[in-house]
């Protein structure tokens, strides 16, 4: 029975649907004389499936029904901030005037974006008390090159060539330290102390002439605001080093505090987290970064200003401006503009007051689903939360029992697991962020069931050795995918 | 307007939960001083106001659908786009959801990458691809981290043909500097020579990668085999940048050699959108996969032995490694890759050759027709694609804004990255451009070159 159920489950791949002679789209006849074609340049075989347009629809259509997502139900994935994604953002980013712009218009017929992105840089801005802000890095990890990129080229610039280590906190998110070695730096690691903050004693024997700088996340991947924040960053500033603040949880800081305010240097913004564009299944994202008025000079060129002021009767022209010292280009064309209409509209939606709200509420949230599991599950780092908080998906009374089981046996409930593993620095952690876009009824039924999987763990943990068992797919043969590293649906020729 | 669902009842039931008496107790670990700033925005609009706003906004910009005829490419095309495409992305299933790291749960994304990679290495030639860059000069730097991991650091150069888009290169150049590389042949005051055999005496023991393009910056095809062939001989690796839609017609960059296929995917399917959010491709061949960056996805069972996919050879990504990853990139251009993979099913092997020819011999009319203009003359004499270069009779910038006046987005004026190519215009035509159109290019030009 239900290996039947399973095999009509299977969706063929695109090739397995092909059939010769086949098209989804025909194209007008040439209007103009055919030109000879570069023989001895032509392709031999263009091996790409053959379908109709009903035949592809379905086929998606098909594979998204195995998707889970922000819009079937809660995804609370800690430092992801999967909070809804307004159906608004997806109108506005496809009007006519911004998809069907090309991104070397001269800039007297694209106004209309310059304007936006100008207005994007200047709420960033006020959001996060920086000086400057680039809109043109892909996504967080690609905004922390850049900000590496700046750190080492204002030391380099005032003759301080010596400074070749990052200091990273060991909660950190992986891509610092990789962002960071990308430019050919050592990274450091400062341990976290019996609190969740940095441990002071540590960064403070770390620190010397050799330091870039920091790069910390705060609140951090524990969801604490480090209780000795300004101090940890005084130490930095004191050896000469910068501080990189990585903004993967900013939507705790919203109206709350700004970076900027607090001695960070640098930062980077994820739009796709904190400003509601959509995750997409692993991208775009886009990753604005700010920075203080000394390393204003050092961002990526170019950045959006007005080139010509206006006048009573003339509106000012917006354009492109080149930083003195910038380090270059990080990105081709002008960002991910589409995200940028997106972020707009949510932040024009919002204001002040509503920005400082989702930062309440999400914090709210966290601590009320907190407050749900204390007891039945070890919450290290027992502080008021920010956005997200940690506990630990394991119990002496359920030996063998794992973080992985019980994400697994979520999904029967029908949730989104929390993100697992991480932060390394707790056991088998699980790392929940509820966002403020969930309502106490979905809060309640999701700590409901994981206090119901909590005691499941000790009746009958076989529930969860095993789970999922509802979903449309079992766990899965990774060790099976690495080693037969079957990547395409076609066995491509061997070119040697 | 706020998209906090909480009625206030709830919200107080919640706080007495927690054991605190308001939302600002929550905050008490923030340093007072800078606690609860006065941010200057403006006031909040409701979704009406903004779609009036963004509209607005949107209306500020000429758009090449209704307002200009579009004959500028330069690393980034005007195509037609399926209307299924865009209905299958805005399908929530794909677009709300996160990176498939829980593959039960997630075997839609799964799949559509799988399905991606498979399009992209018959595309290119290649054995895989992976999951994506952000675009293609991305892409294509993170070919020369690849390459440097390849040789353990120990090759330190990199012959970069001035022949690439100037952005890719300058990207390449910001990745890099701090990683003790030198960069050469990435001249552009050098002569663009017609033949690209010349980076040949550039390329020795030392040199991890050569990056050349095709069709390159100008438009201009080459069979690129003697000059892999060269750079193998010396043991070093080439990238070679592609227009995946000229891969519909011309010989694969696979079958010349290359190592690495990347490029810039936006063509596919993927609207102009003054810049992004578009798509890096990225393909090799299997012996290097070890050291390519980005996410993969592999065929694998799950427990009831159903066909499934996953994300695998993880440990080279930076969630795992941390600073021994083979690239820090994380978030990729998932929602595009699934645009590219509906628009090649869409089109298939017909769809596309056909779309490649349009844009060529439309191209290669324009050419002629412009070439026969008194006081325009062909840039090279060479084969090329759908782009090609012409001498102009005065400065391109005063050229296109006669142009822009009759409602004509003109070509990329080359003399601002090339000096020796000074009163020099890229143009570019696509299967949009329509007889007609050029026509009236043509007409154009010719009023202009007598003004």
């Amino acid at each position: 029975m239900t290996e039947n159920l399973a095999v009509s489950i299977v969706e063929p791949t695109i090739y397995d649907l092909s059939s010769p002679g086949r098209t989804g789209v025909t194209f007008p006849a040439p209007d103009v004389p055919k030109a000879e074609l570069p023989q001895g340049l032509l392709r031999s075989d263009l091996p790409l499936p053959e379908l109709g347009e009903v035949d592809v629809v379905r086929h998606y259509t098909n594979l998204s029904t195995f998707n889970y997502n922000v819009d079937n139900g809660l995804y609370p994935l800690g430092s992801c901030t999967m909070k809804y994604n307004p159906k608004i953002n997806e109108d506005t980013a496809r009007l006519p005037g911004f998809a069907f712009a090309h991104p070397l218009q001269p800039v007297e017929t694209v106004q209309g974006n310059l304007v936006l992105m100008y207005q994007l840089q200047e709420w960033l801005k006020e959001i996060s008390g920086f000086a400057a802000v680039t809109l043109q890095p892909a996504a967080g990890a690609h905004g922390e090159l850049t900000g590496v990129l700046i750190m080492h080229a204002y030391h380099n610039s005032r003759g301080d060539i010596k400074r070749k280590k990052m200091l990273i906190p060991d909660s950190a998110h992986g891509t610092n330290p990789a962002s960071s070695s990308m430019s050919g730096l050592e990274v450091v690691q400062i341990p976290s102390d019996g609190r969740g903050n940095l441990d002071l004693a540590a960064l403070k024997a770390a620190c010397d002439e050799t330091v870039v700088g920091l790069m910390l996340t705060n609140p951090n991947t524990l969801g604490l605001f480090d209780e000795h924040l300004e101090e940890a960053i005084q130490i930095v500033h004191t050896c000469g080093g910068l501080v990189y603040g990585d903004g993967a949880n900013l939507n705790a800081l919203l109206g709350i505090i700004r970076p900027g305010d607090m001695g960070f240097d640098l930062m980077h913004f994820n739009l796709h987290k904190t400003f509601s564009t959509p995750h997409g299944g692993g991208g775009p994202g886009s990753g604005p970064v700010g920075v203080s008025e000394k390393l204003a000079d050092f961002l990526p060129s170019p950045i959006i200003g007005i080139v010509e002021e206006g006048q009573d009767d003339r509106l000012p022209l917006y354009g492109f401006l080149s930083p003195a010292k910038s380090i270059g280009r990080i990105k081709s064309f002008n960002g991910h503009f589409g995200m940028f209409v997106r972020a707009y509209t949510y932040i024009a939606m919002h204001g002040a007051e509503g920005l400082r709200e989702i930062a309440e509420y999400a914090v709210l949230n966290a601590n009320y689903i907190k407050a749900r599991l204390n007891g039945k599950y070890a919450i290290p780092y027992d502080r008021t939360c920010m956005h997200e908080f940690v506990v630990e998906g394991q119990w002496a009374a359920a030996p063998g029992v794992r973080a992985l089981d019980i994400a697994k046996r979520l999904m029967d409930y029908e949730f989104h697991p929390p993100t697992n593993y991480f932060p390394l620095i707790v056991h088998e952690a699980l790392m929940i962020e509820p966002t403020e876009t969930e309502n106490k009824a979905t809060l309640d039924a999701f700590a409901d069931a994981l206090i119901k999987i909590a005691e499941e763990a000790k009746t009958q943990p076989e529930l969860l050795k095993e789970a999922p068992h509802k979903t449309p797919f079992g766990r899965m043969d990774e060790v099976k995918a690495a080693r037969d590293l079957v990547l395409c649906c076609w066995l491509p020729e061997v070119n040697e | 307007m706020t998209f906090i669902p909480h009625a206030p009842k709830e919200r107080d039931a919640m706080l007495k939960t927690i054991g605190v008496k308001s939302l600002e107790d929550l905050f008490k670990d923030i340093p007072e001083k800078h606690r609860f700033p006065n941010l200057h925005l403006p006031k909040a609009l409701t979704e009406m106001e903004a779609a009036a706003e963004l509209g607005e906004l949107a209306l500020g910009n000429e758009n090449i659908r209704t307002d200009l005829v579009c004959f500028l490419g330069a690393g980034a095309y005007n195509h037609y786009i399926p209307a299924a495409v865009d209905h299958i992305l805005r399908r929530s299933e794909f677009s709300t959801a996160y990176t498939p790291y829980q593959p039960e749960i997630s075997q839609g994304t799964l799949q559509a990458t799988f399905e991606y990679q498979s399009l992209i290495a018959a595309l290119t030639g290649m054995e895989v691809s992976n999951a994506s860059h952000y675009d293609g000069a991305t892409a294509v730097a993170e070919a020369v981290n690849m390459a440097f991991a390849q040789f353990r650091g120990k090759r330190t150069k990199v012959v970069l043909s001035p022949a690439v888009n100037p952005q890719y290169r300058a990207v390449v150049r910001t990745y890099t500097q701090d990683m003790g590389l030198s960069i050469e042949g990435d001249d552009p005051s050098a002569k663009l020579a017609p033949d690209p055999q010349t980076l040949i005496p550039l390329i020795n023991d030392n040199t991890a990668l050569v990056i050349l393009q095709y069709p390159d910056f100008f438009g201009r095809i080459y069979d690129f085999t003697a000059l892999v062939e060269a750079a193998h001989s010396q043991g070093a690796l080439v990238c070679i940048a592609a227009n995946p839609i000229a891969l519909g017609l011309l010989k694969t960059p696979g079958e010349m050699g290359a190592d690495i296929v990347a490029g810039e995917g936006q063509p596919l399917g993927i609207p102009l959108s003054y810049g992004g959010p578009y798509l890096g491709f990225f393909a090799t061949r299997k012996k290097y996969i070890h050291k390519m960056a980005g996410r993969l996805v592999g065929e694998t069972v799950d427990n009831r032995s159903q066909r499934a996919y996953v994300l695998t050879l993880t440990a080279r990504e930076q969630h795992i490694k941390r600073e021994r990853a083979t690239s820090n990139i994380c978030s990729n251009q998932g929602l595009m890759a699934l645009a590219a993979a509906i628009y090649l099913a869409l089109l298939g092997p017909q769809g596309l050759r056909q779309v490649a020819e349009l844009c060529y011999h439309k191209a290669h009319y324009a050419a002629e027709k412009i070439a026969e203009v008194p006081g325009y003359s062909p840039g090279f004499a060479t084969p090329f694609f759908h782009e090609f270069t012409i001498h102009c009779p005065k400065p391109v910038a005063e050229i296109n804004a006669h142009l822009l006046e009759h409602g004509f987005l003109g070509g990329y004026d080359l003399g601002q990255d090339y000096p020796g190519l000074k009163d020099q215009m890229l143009l570019a035509v696509t299967e949009m451009n329509t007889k007609e159109e050029i026509d009236a290019l043509v007409d154009v030009l010719a009023e202009v070159a007598h003004d």
